[in-house]
């Protein structure tokens, strides 16, 4: 299968405007940690998932969960531009009389598979799915994409040794290890560290890639396994506008308008 | 009410294959029999009660009927936010399905009473309270949760508690349930105090003091209108419950005869503001805390 590398950076930046926009004009936060899921995000709807937006209900269909549901203005952003709502509505975030929340309501558009915000649900939530999917003889396929601050959270590693235990090779568990968490450095908060093995030890398939490497993404993604796959994508907090990247105060920071003509700037040119 | 659960639940999945149960590694000498009748449809999550939660949102969000079972304080406090937003904010049908109300396991100590669940659910936005008290209301409200898409607590006693309903009319769902009627006091209670107030209804009988006992096994939904029609008639009611007085049967009647603009006289009975460090069982704990005692019939005779 060929795949059009270049056709995936153009929509990786689209959504990057997109996001600056919608967190620009609602003034929230949160854009650092939806910055370094966009790769993630556009691998997996341009290339992986087997789902459709005129059908959005398929009882087949491949179901993505995102578990770090504060980054859900890149999950808004790549739902749009994959035609499950129209662009307009992402002018609707976070703003009084919008539609898109803060966190994911699946009440609010179409795409979006469940509600939350709390972190630590989306995996044993998609451990469900996975496991009514392989009961059921069911060839959807669940992919979840948790925070590594997440990985803080116990029901993490009540649900890793579930699908160890279960042998959920219909689960695809994506970190996006930022290395920065909510107030400091994941290895200074809370160290992951040995994050693979602890995953290994639970009987999960575990591959490291780089995490904005749409090549590596997609070689993972395809790749198949008699045991749940865990993806540790190393990532940069704030990827794509240099003077966000790496810092944590993006995590909650809203651009200014110099800022923010800073930041567009910067996106544009890399198209 | 144990055995009635998983009998209803059988007959149930024989009928749809939708019907799951999930345990949080409970049920010895309970669930043999439905793993080995429908051994694709139980599954054995292990003790951890969040990821539980998670799985049966994600069975439920596939189609299945969801049924989790475990001790009250673990399926109802362990993972409180795990019911809050992945089974109330998102509707799904999955029924919890606790065991032990009150003192029911008094001797294990107050890690394992139940003396806050009521008010923690009912609080909950979308999330349907069931409070049967006894084998027949078990029966008939597990049936009303299968019927009910969405999520719901049922709190179930222990097991070999005797039938209280003489006619098995069906139980309608936020309906009171009149087991005597009499014009001395209102007695409502629910859950797992059933079969005392009986006893205590029963014994004043003799004296020629007449009770209306009311059945309230569902906490919410109420039917406010039916509770108001009580409130009217202009006796002293009394709840009773073994659950704390705080946010409770008695605060859910508390709050209707408040907004009625009627004063009637009216007593909560139930677990004070407090856990027990005594040793023993239901009974003794009764005692021992010098609650859900019978009343003086000078507080309500004229």
């Amino acid at each position: 299968m060929v795949h059009d590398l270049e056709k995936m950076q153009d929509l990786a930046q689209k959504v990057r405007i997109h996001v600056l926009d919608m967190v620009n004009y609602a003034q929230s936060s949160h854009i650092g940690a939806s910055y370094s899921i966009v790769e993630i995000l556009v691998t997996l709807y341009s290339n992986i998932l087997k789902i459709n937006p005129k059908d959005p209900d398929n009882s087949n269909r491949d179901k993505f969960i995102l578990s770090k549901a504060h980054a859900s203005c890149a999950l808004y952003a790549i739902l749009a531009e994959s035609n499950f709502f129209p662009l307009e509505t992402l002018k609707k975030y976070y703003v009084d009389g919008g539609v898109l929340p803060g966190h994911l309501d699946k009440e609010s558009a179409s795409g979006i598979e469940h509600s939350m915000g709390s972190l630590g649900h989306g995996l044993p939530f998609g451990v469900g799915l996975s496991y009514a999917n392989k009961i059921d003889h069911n060839p959807g396929q669940i992919y979840v994409l948790v925070g590594d601050g997440e990985c803080n959270e116990g029901s993490i590693w009540e649900s890793a040794m579930f699908a160890g235990h279960h042998k959920l090779n219909n689960l695809t568990v994506i970190v996006d290890y930022n290395k920065i968490q909510s107030f400091g450095r994941v290895d200074e908060v809370m160290s992951l560290e040995p994050f693979g093995e602890k995953w290994t030890s639970f009987n999960w398939d575990v591959h490291e890639i780089d995490g904005h490497d749409f090549e590596q993404l997609i070689t993972v993604l395809e790749l198949k396994s008699t045991k749940p796959k865990v993806i540790i994508a190393h990532t940069i907090k704030g990827k794509g506008v240099s003077f966000m990247e790496n810092k944590l105060e993006w995590h909650y920071k809203s651009p200014n308008p110099e800022q923010y003509d800073e930041a567009l700037k910067e996106l544009e040119n890399k198209k | 009410m144990r055995s009635a659960f998983v009998n209803t639940l059988k007959e149930l999945a024989r009928k749809d294959e939708r019907i799951f149960l999930v345990t949080a590694d409970m049920g010895f000498s309970v669930f043999e029999s439905f793993r080995e009748e429908f051994p694709d449809r139980f599954l054995n999550t292990g003790i951890a009660e969040q990821n539980t939660v998670g799985i049966a949102a994600g069975l439920a969000m596939s189609g299945k009927i969801v049924y989790v079972y475990s001790i009250i304080p673990f399926i109802t406090m362990r993972c409180f936010e795990q019911i809050r937003l992945d089974l109330a904010y998102n509707n799904a049908n999955v029924k919890l399905v606790g065991v032990g109300a009150g003192f029911t396991y008094g001797s294990m100590g107050s890690s394992h009473h139940a003396i806050e669940d009521i008010s923690i659910m009912r609080s909950i936005p979308n999330m349907t309270v069931f409070c049967p008290g006894d084998p027949f209301e078990t029966e008939e409200l597990i049936k009303r949760s299968y019927e009910l898409p969405g999520p719901v607590y049922i709190r179930l006693g222990k097991n070999g508690e005797p039938v209280i309903h003489k006619n098995r009319n069906k139980i309608e769902i936020g309906k009171p349930i009149s087991i005597t009627e009499g014009n001395d006091l209102i007695l409502i209670t629910t859950s797992n105090t059933l079969e005392l107030a009986k006893s205590w209804v029963d014994e004043w009988g003799t004296e020629g003091i007449n009770v209306n006992l009311v059945s309230l096994p569902t906490i919410k939904p109420v039917d406010q209108l039916e509770i108001r029609k009580l409130i009217d008639r202009d006796i002293p009611i009394i709840t009773l419950e073994e659950h704390s007085i705080i946010g409770g049967l008695g605060s859910t009647i508390s709050e209707i005869i408040a907004e009625s603009g009627k004063g009637v006289k009216f007593k909560r009975m139930g677990i004070n503001d407090m856990f027990s460090h005594y040793v023993g069982g239901a009974d003794f704990q009764r005692k021992k805390l010098n609650i859900l005692q019978k009343p003086e019939k000078s507080w309500f005779l004229k």
